[in-house]
């Protein structure tokens, strides 16, 4: 019996040891942490229980059976973050460059079905060189089954990519179709064809860092989320992203013990908007203090800098929350904000996480770039999102609110539960100058008239009170008691019912 | 008594009058520009009056506007503060005229001490000690070794025209005073045409200390002792304290019996300071007198117990002083810690903008401790361009130095100030300063000890320790907080555990914890540190005792960890448990970017214009782009020739601090 006892431990022992010591120093020596290693800093102390561990490859081309390494390139199996039951692959560089395997694929595919029936998330951690060609279709097939359960997982899970290594090729498509993207700086890369092939195709010299690195992704593409300093930084931030989102769809966000009042006032907020209406504020200041202990995670934050999204807590509880930023591009709405909100807006609406909107915009950027893009259909997501969405909804207009932007910005119109404004808002349908400009286009070439025109309209139309007058707005608030007024407002709304009709899906203009 | 005073100032100062005057029941008038509609000093007086545009030349020193604005309110005395018109003496003949009394000297008085060689000459003949120089013109080397000698040595020979240094000599024997002489004269000829030469006495070891007067107008003078003022960057007073370190009994008695003897020989009345330079043989000298009340006053309140400037009041409306000199004592010591807008990191360029946190530390008087700020501005208020950065004015009292320095080290980690750069991690710095403890200061203290400008304080080992203790308990009380968030699996939770290793400053220590109902036992290499707070997660402040020694820290979250400041450092901290801090030990060291190709932001602001095109050369000093900050217009140049790679802006853009403007090649 001792005997057989020990033989377990040595086959673990060996198992654990991936692609031997020299390999796992090379990988050390790109400054990249291994498979286990990278568990063991996601998953609470002692907590992982891996499966699989003995899985070995069935390819017999190329003489692959002389070497089938237990585990076949990917370390799969669940754990627990601050006690939260997740589900976790993490590729194995060191055993045969963590390559995408029939058998490898299909180890991905049992945690990830395992996540979907048992509700909780999925955490990937990329490190692969992509498909192992040796088994030719039998990888690409493998590809499509990790991608089938990442669709299906879709909106019932939350699913987590992190970066960490090369992810090559059709590899890309699985951490696509994941809710988060995290990359490590210096070490990670992704893209459809690389750097040769880029070159062959269409003579552009490009390296793999400017091709698909941390900070084309976070900057550029909008592909990640966020990125991260080093393996040991991405993964603690990880888990806190995880102490923030809900296990799946069919439970509420999490909460937790926080240290700070709900009714704490901040007086300093009723000087934030400056006495000039061109002159930029930074919304972030007013996150930051409407959040629990002022802790915001900005998602998307070196992207369309124009908008803000990420998650605080109210509370203890989750909330996502959208801002127009004045300090860019004076908080209008382009493609790139609308998509970056959009997407935002629908994660939180799939689980459950109610969503603070802040606004402060002067309307959609003009311009044939916009135009051209596609303007109209982009703005449309993020329009569509807000309307679709059933969670609760409290709204906070701080200053501009124009045009059709007004509307998209999770106005009364869209089902927003709570609409404050400021007394500094400013509901209209185009900033003063502007509807002069039309409706008083005769008197033009007269500076005096004109001015006493704007004068009059804004007189009528700066403010919050005609929205008001209409129930647009449902109470005009002190900026000062701003996340006391948001803190009870969304506590009224823990148990918000709203539905759709039936429908197979939406057809959300993609 | 008056029933209404006019404050023809702003900021701090102008809240510190109103501040007296409201304790004896005099009503107060403000005056304020358009830069100052929110500021404090309009909200705190009974009421306000606007005197135009932000400019100060526009607005707060205008004499005409501010008489208006007297006329409008019906104010029947002014006190002018510091600076702006507090030594015009035409404004003090203005509101003589008009029948309002002006809180401070007679405008002879503002006069006589407003030129230098006039002040000196009238000093001389109240009998004050004067630098010794000769004025005349020296015909030769050997008249210039006479005088020198004469004089004692060491002497500065310097050209009358001189500037910068040019023909200027230090001789410290007839020998050099012949050579320094000739040299001088040749150096003076070649350079300005002029060789005119003078010699005075050349002060060593010079310290800044003046005396504080205080007159009325039945011919009672007395002085309040000294303030040394040493601590300076530039001119720029930043660190003062009453008494000073370095005076004794026979010279405090002769500097204020010198200073009250001027005063009286120009007629003065109301709160004064003579300024004198001391040499290491604590030989003082007259340097001016400031016929004003001086920013650093409060020093001189807290160890006399003298309101200045309910006196000043009082004097103005004719009052006789209710001291004599015997009456003034000076117990105990206290230390004044000037903030400025302006960021010690960036070499001391002043900030702007808003101020997202003001929350400065408690104000006490007790009979052991006393902590005072005197300040203008609030948190959501904003620090203009337009005026002096000075924003706060904090002082520590207690009965000797050391306690007034050590209040004033956790009333500095106390103080939060976030939104703009401030100095006060450099007044910490300066706090834990071994050469400031010892009080062996001088005029070049802070160009000696922080010649290559300020990067941080570098805190001693046991320090450190001490706040990886900190930083040990407060993570646990983080980590625990974490585990108990909701939808966690029952009877399965995640066990917080006891040993850790904190990384901090450089160093890595390995910890174990205890924690028990009062605090917790942080063991660190083999040593207990007794951790006791009141700290929660989350919050921006940490007030902890270690091993019963006080300890305040700011403490923020940063991608990882935690950030921690305190007395001068910004520390980078991390908290990992045994197994993590090994594989952290695996992670490359990444080196900051190299910023030296780069034209960076070096303000938030908006790009008016970009002057060069990607591939075109530039040379050192060229314009390369425009950026308005708070409505003014700052053109950065090339710092050295180049050729310019890439622009990364437009026009129109606005700007973070640093954001990437333009590239250049390598």
């Amino acid at each position: 019996m001792k005997d057989i006892l020990q033989q377990l431990e040595a086959q673990r022992q060996e198992a654990r040891m991936g692609g031997g010591e020299k390999r796992i120093a090379a990988q050390h020596s790109k400054g990249k942490l291994t498979a286990r290693e990278r568990i063991e800093l996601l998953l609470d102390e002692g907590s992982f229980e891996e499966f699989d561990m003995f899985v070995a490859h069935r390819c017999v081309d190329f003489g692959m059976q002389a070497s089938r390494p237990m585990g076949d390139g990917v370390v799969t199996g669940w754990g627990t973050i601050n006690g939260r039951v997740v589900y976790v692959f993490s590729q194995d560089f060191t055993v045969m460059g963590g390559s995408v395997s029939e058998t490898h694929a299909a180890k991905i595919c049992k945690i990830m079905d395992m996540a979907i029936q048992n509700g909780a998330p999925v955490i990937g951690l990329n490190d692969s060189g992509g498909a192992r060609i040796q088994e030719g279709v039998a990888s690409l097939a493998a590809y499509g089954e990790v991608f089938q359960r990442n669709i299906t997982a879709s909106g019932v899970v939350p699913q987590i990519s992190v970066i960490m290594g090369p992810c090559a090729g059709g590899a890309v498509y699985s951490p696509a179709m994941t809710d988060f993207i995290f990359m490590v700086k210096d070490s990670s890369y992704m893209f459809v064809t690389g750097p040769d092939v880029v070159k062959t195709v269409t003579n552009e010299q490009v390296t793999a860092e400017e091709l698909g690195g941390a900070l084309t992704h976070t900057r550029k593409s909008s592909v990640a989320d966020a990125a991260f300093e080093n393996d040991v930084e991405a993964l603690i931030e990880v888990r806190r992203l995880v102490d923030l989102l809900p296990l799946n769809n069919r439970e509420k966000p999490p909460v937790r013990p926080f240290f700070d009042d709900p009714a704490r006032l901040e007086p300093s907020l009723d000087t934030l908007i400056p006495d000039n209406p061109n002159t930029p504020y930074d919304m972030k200041e007013l996150i930051l203090k409407i959040a629990d202990e002022g802790d915001f995670y900005e998602l998307q934050e070196e992207f369309a800098k124009n908008i803000i999204t990420g998650f605080i807590r109210l509370e203890g509880r989750t909330v996502g929350v959208v801002a127009n930023q004045p300090m860019v591009l004076a908080g209008c709405l382009d493609i790139d904000s609308s998509r970056k909100g959009a997407r935002f807006v629908r994660f939180c609406d799939a689980f459950e996480i109610p969503i603070l909107t802040l606004v402060d915009v002067p309307g959609f950027l003009p311009g044939t770039g916009q135009e051209y893009a596609g303007v109209i259909k982009h703005g449309a997501k993020l329009l569509y999102a807000y309307g679709e969405a059933t969670v609760p909804k409290v709204t906070v207009i701080t200053r501009k609110a124009y045009g059709g932007a007004y509307v998209v910005m999770a106005s009364k119109h869209l089902r927003s539960d709570f609409n404050y404004a400021w007394p500094t808002a400013e509901i209209a349908v185009m900033g003063a100058k502007g509807a002069v400009e039309i409706l008083y286009r005769s008197e033009l070439g007269d500076a005096e008239k004109t001015a006493a025109r704007i004068a009059e309209y804004e007189e009528r139309f700066a403010n919050p009170f005609v929205a008001a007058e209409k129930g647009f707005i449902d109470e005009v608030i002190m900026p000062q008691s701003t996340r006391k007024r948001v803190a009870r407002a969304f506590a009224s709304l823990r148990n918000k019912s709203d539905k759709m009709p039936w429908k197979k899906h939406d057809n959300i203009p993609l | 008594m008056f029933k209404k005073i006019l404050i023809a100032n702003r900021g701090e100062i102008a809240c510190r009058v109103i501040k007296t005057a409201r304790k004896m029941g005099i009503a107060t008038v403000a005056v304020y520009s358009d830069a100052d509609r929110h500021a404090l000093h309009v909200q705190m007086a009974d009421e306000a009056i606007h005197i135009g545009p932000a400019p100060a030349n526009q607005s707060y020193i205008v004499i005409d506007k501010i008489m208006d604005a007297i006329r409008q309110s019906g104010a029947e005395a002014v006190h002018p503060g510091y600076g702006f018109l507090s030594e015009n003496m035409k404004f003090a003949e203005a509101l003589a005229k008009e029948g309002v009394a002006f809180i401070g000297p007679p405008a002879g008085a503002i006069e006589a001490m407003g030129d230098k060689i006039t002040s000196k000459k009238l000093a001389q003949e109240a009998g004050v000690s004067t630098v010794p120089g000769y004025m005349g013109l020296i015909s030769d080397a050997d008249e210039a070794v006479k005088i020198s000698a004469e004089i004692g040595y060491p002497v500065m020979i310097k050209a009358s025209a001189g500037g910068g240094g040019k023909g200027m000599r230090i001789a410290w024997n007839d020998d050099e005073a012949r050579e320094g002489f000739q040299s001088s004269k040749n150096e003076a000829a070649s350079s300005f045409g002029d060789d005119r030469i003078f010699i005075e006495k050349f002060v060593t070891q010079p310290r800044h200390i003046e005396i504080q007067v205080l007159a009325d107008s039945h011919g009672n003078t007395v002085y309040l002792h000294e303030r040394e003022c040493s601590i300076q960057r530039r001119n720029q007073k930043v660190i003062e304290e009453a008494p000073s370190p370095f005076l004794d009994e026979a010279t405090r008695k002769a500097m204020g019996e010198q200073a009250c003897a001027l005063a009286a020989a120009v007629g003065y009345t109301s709160a004064g300071t003579v300024e004198f330079i001391v040499d290491g043989e604590r030989n003082f000298y007259f340097l001016e007198m400031n016929t004003r009340l001086q920013v650093e006053h409060p020093v001189t309140e807290l160890i006399t117990g003298v309101d200045l400037v309910e006196q000043m009041i009082r004097v103005a409306a004719g009052e006789k002083l209710p001291f004599t000199q015997s009456d003034l004592k000076i117990n105990g010591w206290a230390i004044e810690s000037r903030l400025y807008a302006e960021d010690p990191y960036r070499n001391f360029l002043p900030s702007i903008g808003r101020l997202t946190r003001y929350r400065p530390p408690a104000e006490i008087a007790e009979a052991t401790r006393a902590v005072r700020n005197d300040t203008g501005v609030y948190e959501g208020g904003e620090i203009s361009m337009y005026y002096d950065p000075m924003i706060a004015k904090l002082c520590t009292w207690a009965p000797t130095r050391d306690t007034a320095v050590e209040e004033m080290r956790l009333a500095l980690d106390e103080f939060e100030v976030e939104g703009i750069g401030h100095n006060l991690p450099f007044l910490s710095a300066v706090m834990d300063h071994p050469r400031f403890a010892s009080g062996n200061i001088t005029t070049a203290f802070i160009a000696e000890e922080y010649p290559e400008g300020f990067e941080g304080a570098a805190l001693p080992e046991d320090l450190l320790k001490r706040v990886a203790a900190c930083a040990c308990a407060m993570n646990r009380v983080a980590e625990i907080r974490r585990a108990r968030v909701s939808g966690r699996m029952d009877n399965h939770e995640r066990v917080v555990g006891t040993d850790w290793v904190v990384n901090l400053g450089g160093n890595s220590y390995s910890a174990s914890i205890k924690a028990d109902r009062e605090g917790a036992t942080v063991t660190l290499d083999g040593s207990d540190y007794r951790v006791t707070s009141d700290w929660l997660p989350g919050q921006p402040l940490a007030r902890l005792t270690v091993n019963g020694t006080p300890l305040v820290m700011k403490v923020a979250r940063q991608p990882g960890g935690y950030r921690l400041r305190l007395r001068g450092a910004d520390l980078k901290v991390r908290v990992f448990s045994p197994r993590q801090a090994e594989l952290a030990a695996l992670m490359p060291e990444k080196l900051p970017p190299d910023t030296s190709k780069l034209l960076l932001c070096p303000m938030p602001g908006m790009v008016v214009s970009i002057a060069v095109e990607e591939g075109q050369e530039v040379y050192e000093g060229q314009a390369l782009a425009t950026i308005e900050a708070m409505k003014m217009e700052n053109i950065l140049r090339a710092e050295r020739k180049g050729k310019v790679a890439k622009i990364n802006v437009a026009a129109g853009d606005s700007l973070a601090v640093d954001e990437i403007i333009m590239e250049f090649e390598g």
